[in-house]
């Protein structure tokens, strides 16, 4: 055991750290908000407009996140028309290209989380506020969201691991995250357990955080 | 079109056998991950508090970690593990392990890691008085397991199991970073060829999207057996 290598790679992939949150912070906020967009189109009556949200979440949940970045990243560039375009401004770079493609993943997710929730909300709840007089979209801002919301913290708090881990593909996109320093401290010492523990226990501790807010959140909105 | 066709001129034998690559990898992975989860339940569901540490450690590492990283450490340090024990035994000449088993073996233990949770939810979801009759009416720990549990266990651990089936179906990619040929790989080298990146990427997606949809229909059908009675 190199205890040397461990206290010097330690600085330099808690530097890292701070790409790996970056990336899943505006991912996470971005995703919510197409997951919310896509859970009300999926409820909509419309048979396209649901069809069409369907499938969104299907084909994202379908295939791998490392499928989605390479798309994202190799393969719009290869688009002439783009190129052209402000567009290309965001998808030359790796870093929104992986922003890009983790938000619409998470999204994905996101989007069934949200659908599920909305469909335990008991029909009971909205006739009530249907009976006091509140009007639709009252009942759907102040009620329906309110409670979908508590209902999907824990599934959405797994989802937010989740997404932590999929950050790491960024790596794959030449991005220099917690796993893109890892791989490289590996590859140039050939030390893999070392560096595994080190880079590991960053990633446990934050899940060990994500892992108790959530749990602290869910208290703190049950229902009781 | 032409970019798929079989033979010399196209990708399309390549992908075809990249595909059953992915494929031999997941299943061999999911059960890498059933040995895992059959040593790592009973841990977690003993009755002895290091025991259940053990079991907890296993879980909570493996699923509090990236896939990517798992597949780095065993990809650089697999050989390198099995050249120390094999120097124990007096063996010091290099060795170096497959791709297929280094991938096999990283996405097998995560796997495991999933498999282990859903097992053991299924186990203690299962009434106690099962336990309990199976005891009175004097039926073997043996029996007991294989003939009252597991059959009920299994009906509700498929499910979850058919979610673990495609999250390693899904992982298997990442280790087109160690160089085994599976799908991603195999459109990494055609991309890298050809130029044409977005056309084989997209194609990757629907080969994995097939996959998928072939397995859930494949699992939709095992459910319904196992809940025959219910």
């Amino acid at each position: 055991m190199d205890f040397d290598l461990m206290f010097t790679s330690f600085p330099k992939l808690l530097g890292a750290t701070v790409v790996t949150l970056k990336l899943l912070s505006v991912s996470l906020i971005f995703g919510l908000f197409i997951g919310l967009l896509f859970a009300i189109l999926r409820l909509n009556k419309n048979i396209f407009i649901n069809k069409f949200a369907y499938g969104y979440s299907y084909v994202f949940r379908g295939t791998p996140l490392l499928v989605q970045i390479f798309i994202i990243y190799f393969g719009l560039g290869q688009i002439e028309y783009l190129r052209s375009t402000f567009l290309w401004v965001i998808l030359k770079e790796p870093y929104w290209c992986a922003i890009i493609a983790f938000t619409l993943n998470t999204g994905a997710y996101t989007s069934e989380i949200l659908r599920s929730a909305f469909q335990t909300i008991k029909p009971g709840i909205i006739e009530a506020g249907k009976s006091l007089g509140i009007s639709n979209k009252i009942i759907f801002y102040k009620i329906q969201i309110p409670i979908a919301i508590r209902q999907s913290l824990p599934a959405y708090g797994n989802e937010i691991i989740l997404m932590m881990k999929g950050t790491s593909l960024a790596s794959t996109v030449t991005l220099m995250d917690l796993t893109g320093v890892a791989k490289y401290i590996i590859s140039t010492t050939f030390k893999p357990i070392e560096v595994f523990i080190v880079a590991g226990g960053i990633y446990l501790f934050m899940t060990f955080i994500i892992h108790n807010v959530i749990k602290y959140l869910e208290k703190k909105y049950s229902f009781q | 079109m032409e970019l798929l066709a079989f033979g010399k001129t196209g990708w399309g034998d390549e992908l075809f056998y990249a595909t059953l690559m992915t494929i031999a990898v997941s299943v061999t992975a999911m059960f890498i991950g059933f040995f895992f989860a059959l040593i790592f339940t009973p841990l977690k569901l003993s009755k002895y508090k290091s025991l259940n540490l053990i079991g907890n450690f296993y879980t909570t590492v493996i699923r509090g970690v990236p896939e990517l990283l798992v597949i780095y450490l065993f990809f650089f340090g697999g050989s390198g593990a099995i050249m120390y024990v094999a120097s124990i035994f007096g063996y010091f000449e290099y060795i170096e392990i497959n791709a297929f088993i280094t991938g096999s073996m990283a996405i097998g233990i995560i796997s495991g890691a999933y498999s282990t949770e859903v097992f053991r939810g299924a186990i203690q979801s299962i009434d106690k008085g099962q336990f309990e009759a199976a005891k009175v009416l004097g039926v073997g720990k043996f029996a007991q397991f294989y003939k009252i549990i597991l059959p009920q266990m299994l009906r509700l651990a498929i499910p979850n199991l058919s979610n673990v089936w495609q999250i390693t179906l899904k992982d298997t990619s990442l280790i087109s970073v160690t160089g085994l040929v599976e799908i991603m790989r195999q459109s990494y080298i055609a991309a890298g060829s050809t130029r044409d990146p977005l056309f084989f990427y997209s194609f990757a997606a629907v080969l994995y999207l097939l996959l998928t949809y072939l397995s859930m229909k494949l699992i939709n059908r095992l459910e319904a057996r196992y809940s025959r009675g219910y």
